[in-house]
């Protein structure tokens, strides 16, 4: 059933090549299944998985009840038996849940045994805020899960790369969380059929630009290229640069970008204390020092839980104003 | 099925007695190791509970997968890990069969599915439903995992969690509760609202009972016909086995909460001695081949600890090894990141 060879690109949802990228791996490898909360006759909490237990069966497409402790073990139990599960789950704030077996045991494993078990899981949840959600539902928290050696962290924040980031961490004998922020899923954009597989390694230049470096991620990407339409307005050329992977961190096609503009805005939708924007801007400090024209500057999520009123929730949250600003600040410093 | 499914009852009560003397033998020199600083990190002792191991681990076939706790030399022992590479594990050296990594309560062994020494109590028990499940899935109806762990697992979100799952899917798992009474200095009484836990595994629609876990004959038995039902697709089965540490937790432990009226007690039911008694008394078997056992014990684990002495340490060039496995680089990451027109991907 997979769509590749086929030619034409087309465009579709993000929740589509998503959708799309887990039916061709059940196709394709009677070793993968996917289970979590609601996969089955629900579909998915936001529709990916719709229709696939139908195709594929109850045992590929496997419901768990709420035990998220529970069922992300047993996927790193299945890893290390011989399948290739897919996990979901609901979203991040539910995965704190789950921390014990993430952290304490996929990370560890191949560690601990000397090399001998590795666990080829894939975790996929949603983040980030925007849809009222409020404080138990909106958070991003794929920082904390970037910290931990012995996970792969991934944010697709493009369509193309919702369908071609899986099968890559599929074929990774790692363990990989896939976080999927819940506000691209409705977002329409290219897919190649031909790309195949693509490379978790490297961050991807969204768009070019010459007077600073915007460093986004997952639903960052999307403000921080309406940023620099906006920035272009007012003859400020912002290079847009998608961290695609945020563990491990693709730091040289970060610095080779700052080389060029000189200056960097480090968004995160997350905290900004302890945020991974600033373990970025103090590397990009360390490797560009002498090529930097101002000090490399963060924008990042309220130090609040995500409230649920809309305008509270907009506060919250960098918005694409925000970007403007903090982007002409560091180009033009007022005063 | 198990290698020794033929044996006689004579010849399995010795090996049972042989295995038990195994792990006494073994674990008696730890603790000198652990005073000579030889050893250091945690050593938690399975004095005491040698039949549960013996009685299980003589029941498993070589392709049943096998989780078990920090307290596992016995498990690992007799399972068929060497006790050269489990000392040299011990030692923090190279040869250890985690690599150095692991130390005493992280022993893992890939040739025999011996899926840790894992330390976080209640952790794995999810883990061994993922194994049965892959069993399942991949028609290997003939393997079982065997997961062991503490009764104080039994407070732990993840037990229920797990033993739901199991019996949801009707996993090929053998849940085995080495119950020894204590969760380090935490009784089970003080710590559990219902102490019965088989009851409690029962309420999950798992069979389940409570054996004599002292008892190494009672241990294989109870173990063989578990096995044998979950080998016919029977799910998940439960056995609590009754036990006692006749060693602090571990030997950072003063043992303040136990008294010692209580632990000499349970040391007459040492299960060698008992064990021996009845062997002796049924003429089973004579003081000169028990005497054997105890020496062939102490030979290998002296010959362990002589490799373990003379092993080298992992070099520290190492150091990051055995974090993630490299992959092999994509066709289309050699040429770097293509640069997108953004109208294109966001209209």
């Amino acid at each position: 059933m997979s769509a590749a060879g086929e030619g034409d690109i087309r465009s579709m949802t993000y929740r589509e090549a998503m959708h799309e990228a887990l039916h061709e791996a059940l196709a394709n490898d009677d070793r993968v299944f996917i289970m979590g909360e609601d996969v089955a006759d629900y579909g998915g909490t936001y529709a990916v998985t719709k229709g696939l237990y139908e195709e594929f069966g109850r045992d590929r497409v496997r419901n768990t009840p709420l035990s998220e402790s529970g069922f992300v073990g047993a996927g790193i139990g299945a890893a290390l038996g011989g399948l290739r599960p897919i996990v979901e789950i609901m979203t991040v704030n539910f995965s704190l849940l789950a921390l014990d077996q993430l952290v304490n045991t996929a990370a560890t494993f191949l560690h601990m045994s000397g090399g001998q078990f590795n666990v080829p899981l894939v975790v996929r949840m949603t983040t980030g805020a925007g849809r009222q959600l409020a404080a138990q539902h909106s958070h991003s928290l794929e920082g904390w899960f970037a910290h931990v050696p012995g996970l792969k962290v991934i944010a697709p924040a493009t369509a193309e790369d919702a369908r071609w980031m899986l099968p890559t961490a599929l074929a990774d004998p790692n363990p990989v969380i896939i976080f999927e922020h819940s506000g691209l899923y409705n977002d329409r954009g290219p897919v190649d059929p031909d790309t195949g597989p693509v490379d978790l390694d490297h961050a991807a230049v969204r768009r070019s630009g010459s007077d600073l470096t915007i460093v986004a991620s997952a639903g960052m990407v999307p403000k921080a290229l309406a940023a620099a339409e906006q920035l272009d307005k007012s003859a400020i050329s912002a290079e847009v640069v998608d961290l695609r992977s945020l563990r491990p961190l693709d730091i040289p096609t970060l610095a080779a970008s700052l080389e060029r503009t000189n200056r960097a805005l480090v968004l995160d939708e997350g905290w900004r204390t302890g945020g991974l924007n600033a373990e970025i801007a103090a590397t990009l400090t360390d490797v560009c020092f002498w090529s930097l024209d101002a000090p490399i500057a963060r924008l990042a999520g309220a130090e609040v839980p995500i409230p649920y009123a809309k305008h509270l929730e907009i506060a919250a949250i960098p918005q694409v104003d925000d970007i403007i600003a903090a982007a002409a600040n560091l180009v033009r410093p007022i005063g | 099925m198990s290698k020794h499914s033929n044996e006689t009852a004579q010849s399995l009560g010795h090996r049972l007695l042989a295995d038990m003397i195994r792990i006494r033998v073994f674990e008696e020199r730890c603790a000198e190791l652990y005073g000579e600083s030889k050893i250091r990190g945690f050593l938690h002792l399975y004095i005491g509970e040698e039949a549960i191991a013996s009685g299980v681990m003589s029941s498993l076939g070589p392709t049943d997968a096998v989780l078990a706790t920090y307290r596992e030399h016995g498990h690992a022992l007799l399972r068929g890990i060497s006790a050269e590479s489990i000392m040299c594990e011990m030692f923090g050296k190279s040869t250890g069969c985690s690599g150095g990594r692991g130390g005493s309560m992280h022993l893992f062994d890939e040739t025999t599915r011996f899926f840790g020494g894992n330390a976080i109590v209640g952790g794995h028990l999810p883990l061994a439903v993922g194994l049965g499940l892959a069993d399942q899935m991949l028609g290997r109806s003939d393997q079982v995992t065997v997961c062991f762990f503490g009764e104080g697992a039994v407070a732990e979100g993840e037990f229920h969690e797990a033993l739901n799952l199991a019996a949801l899917w009707n996993v090929p798992v053998l849940f085995c509760c080495e119950n020894n009474r204590y969760a380090m200095g935490t009784s089970l009484q003080s710590s559990e609202s219902q102490v019965d836990l088989a009851l409690k595994a029962a309420s999950y629609a798992i069979p389940a009972w409570s054996v004599d876990g002292m008892d190494v004959m009672e241990v294989h038995k109870a173990t063989t016909k578990a096995l044998t039902a979950i080998r016919a697709g029977g799910g998940p089965m439960f056995i609590e086995f009754q036990t006692y540490r006749f060693r602090a937790h571990s030997m950072f432990d003063p043992d303040l909460y136990r008294e010692a009226d209580e632990i000499e007690q349970w040391k007459q039911r040492d299960p060698i001695v008992t064990f021996r008694e009845r062997l002796l008394r049924d003429g089973d078997v004579t003081s000169d081949e028990i005497d054997q056992m105890w020496a062939a014990a102490r030979a290998e684990t002296e010959a362990a600890v002589e490799v373990a002495d003379a092993a080298p340490l992992e070099s520290v060039d190492t150091l990051l090894e055995f974090v993630t496995l490299d992959t092999a680089p994509r066709e289309n990451a050699a040429n770097g990141p293509p640069i997108i027109n953004d109208d294109e991907v966001w209209p």
